[in-house]
């Protein structure tokens, strides 16, 4: 006889604020629930330390529907099994394959059918409709060889919010099978680009990790590069060619209202949060030298924290907030120097052969990631903070402008192709190098940034 | 000199090139009778026309540099010329990257050249309350091939006159 666990809920009403997103108005309910605890041996796990990992075969039903609209089941379904999918950890099976068929969140499964299919793990579902005209979606995640429940939850949302609530399921089975957080309910930033290539219109737009929901945030009207998120507020920095001099601004996603970041006697640009979110660090442009500064939100107080006749740019954070990694061509070519967040002590880190830009520290704090140009090629490679341990992840024509998913296992970047036909388009790899993917974009894209992870 | 004046395409100055271009095809071509001496005679002296037709409103660097070559510096000089003679003019300088570099650094690099440029105006006896600088980096192509040839010409300083009318 089969133990079930119980699915167990926890109502919890987020902070709007917070969570920011504009389809989420009303009594938005997330439910939470435990994990089942099981003797650890028994269970499925993912070792995500390995380089070349095996994905894990990985079983999704479609869900059953009771009372709700359309296809809307089968639809989270498959946004889950997209979502893990593309992490290149997980490999949903063909569901012409399952011998058990129909489904539902109680039933119950018959291990040897999903185990003849090689499934590791078995994910059942429901999505109900509430007579207060929300649904109601509950998951189970079963380990097919324990013969055992994994993990069981159940969630409240608004119908419009659906696809929002598949990716935080699919985060849960991440989450519960890898052991580290999940990434899928979060947002890219990036910049939309289209008409040829001398005419080109950049407008900054916003979308799912997925792809899904594109919303644009500037009408195209003036060229706009490099937006970064806010790691706690609904804001996105980046750069502007609006009247006067090119600037840093700041715009807050949710009501559009936009600012320049303080009042520099030059143009601005290169911006990037601390990981407090309270400053701006970016370069500024005095002469032919660019300086990094640093700016308090909240005081507006200006701080430099470079002063060199070189081109200093690309300034991003460590995660602890104690260090600066930057681009600086004060040795001769771009290379990667680190320096305390004072501006002290700036230290060169890169010494391979090429032009290393564009550096941005992982979430984790273990790695940097950068842009390297060698021989006409143009790389996207991760190193650690002393500059050891450089590895290059993809290579080609031109690779640029890498950004970390917020649990820093995947980079996004994107990729030029050459001639007046040509133009960019969004791409990820994670840190293994073998699992890369083109994201779907409406149009050309660049500059891609990743949100923070909205719960 | 008008074969680079053709290349010299620039988004500000469409209306102004059409002019350009029928007086540069006129002038390569010896047999054409509506320009028996080869110059571009229907261009208005101190007009925007004859600045870029006659002057030349561009220079070009070599890959990752912001150095004047001697022909830079010749063009610059005579634009100098042309601004002391004209002196109801203000200036933008426009620093330009190739794509073969990244976008952050590329602003710097554009601003560089835009630099560069601006000094040696000044050097020239620009005044430089006149002048004012920008850096597109490479957002702003003008040739969109996929070799040398093009990026060399995306490698640039324009100097565009803010008030200038034709």
């Amino acid at each position: 006889m089969l133990m079930r666990g119980m699915l167990k809920t926890l109502t919890v009403f987020p902070n709007l604020r917070e969570i920011g997103r504009m389809a989420l108005r009303g009594a938005v309910l997330l439910g939470f629930a435990a994990a089942f605890s099981q003797p650890a041996s028994a269970l499925v796990e993912i070792d995500i330390t390995q380089g070349n990992i095996e994905p894990l075969p990985i079983a999704l039903p479609s869900f059953a529907s009771e009372g709700a609209e359309g296809s809307v089941a089968a639809d989270m379904t498959s946004v889950i099994s997209a979502d893990l999918k593309r992490s290149g950890l997980f490999n949903p099976l063909d569901p012409a394959s399952f011998i058990q068929t129909n489904m539902n969140v109680n039933s119950t499964p018959r291990f040897g059918d999903w185990r003849q299919i090689s499934a590791q793990a078995l994910v059942t579902g429901t999505v109900i409709k509430q007579p207060d005209g929300r649904l109601r979606a509950e998951f189970r995640l079963w380990d097919v060889f324990a013969g055992e429940q994994m993990l069981g939850q159940q969630f409240y949302t608004t119908p419009e919010n659906w696809r929002r609530l598949a990716h935080i399921i699919a985060d849960a089975i991440y989450e519960r099978l890898t052991g580290e957080k999940g990434y899928f309910d979060t947002r890219i930033v990036f910049v939309d680009e289209r008409g040829p290539k001398d005419k080109r219109v950049k407008r900054l737009a916003i979308m799912d990790q997925d792809g899904a929901n594109v919303r644009y945030l500037t009408k195209g009207d003036e060229l706009v590069l490099t937006p970064r998120f806010s790691p706690n507020r609904q804001e996105v920095t980046y750069m502007s060619y609006g009247a006067g001099d090119p600037s840093v601004y700041l715009l807050n996603i949710e009501t559009g209202q936009r600012e320049i970041v303080g009042n520099f006697p030059g143009m601005t640009f290169a911006p990037r949060f601390s990981p407090d979110g309270q400053s701006v660090i970016m370069s500024l442009q005095q002469g032919g030298n660019a300086n990094i500064f640093e700016m308090d939100l909240r005081s507006r107080r200006t701080t430099r924290l470079t002063n060199s006749t070189a081109i200093d740019t690309s300034p991003s954070f460590s995660p602890d907030g104690s260090k600066v990694v930057f681009e600086s061509d004060r040795g001769g070519t771009q290379q990667l120097y680190v320096m305390n967040a004072d501006g002290s002590n700036a230290q060169r880190i890169s010494f391979g052969p090429g032009r290393y830009s564009t550096p941005v520290w992982s979430p984790r704090g273990d790695l940097i990631a950068f842009t390297k140009q060698h021989q006409g090629r143009f790389m996207i490679g991760i190193m650690r903070p002393d500059g050891k341990g450089e590895r290059i992840l993809t290579e080609g024509y031109h690779n640029e402008g890498p950004a970390w998913s917020p649990n820093g296992r995947v980079l996004v970047f994107f990729r030029d192709t050459p001639g007046a036909n040509g133009g960019p388009q969004v791409w990820t790899v994670d840190l293994t190098g073998y699992n890369e993917q083109r994201l779907e974009t409406p149009d050309f894209a660049s500059d891609p940034s990743w949100s923070p992870l909205i719960n | 000199m008008f074969k680079r004046v053709n290349a010299a395409l620039g988004a500000r100055w469409i209306a102004v090139l059409f002019t350009v271009m029928f007086v540069a095809a006129c002038a390569n071509n010896p047999n054409n009778p509506n320009d028996p001496n080869g110059l571009a005679s229907n261009v208005r002296p101190g007009t925007g026309q004859d600045f870029v037709v006659n002057v030349g409103d561009r220079v070009f660097f070599e890959e990752d540099q912001s150095v004047l070559n001697s022909q830079a510096q010749t063009t610059l000089a005579g634009q100098a010329k042309w601004l002391n003679r004209y002196p109801q003019y203000t200036i933008t300088v426009e620093g330009h990257a190739d794509e073969r570099g990244t976008r952050q650094y590329n602003i710097a690099l554009g601003a560089r050249r835009a630099q560069a440029a601006r000094d040696y105006l000044v050097s020239q006896g620009v005044n430089a309350s006149r002048i004012k600088t920008i850096s597109y980096g490479k957002e702003r192509p003008v040739a969109v091939c996929n070799d040398n040839s093009c990026w060399s010409q995306n490698r640039r300083a324009v100097t565009v006159l803010n008030n200038a009318t034709n």
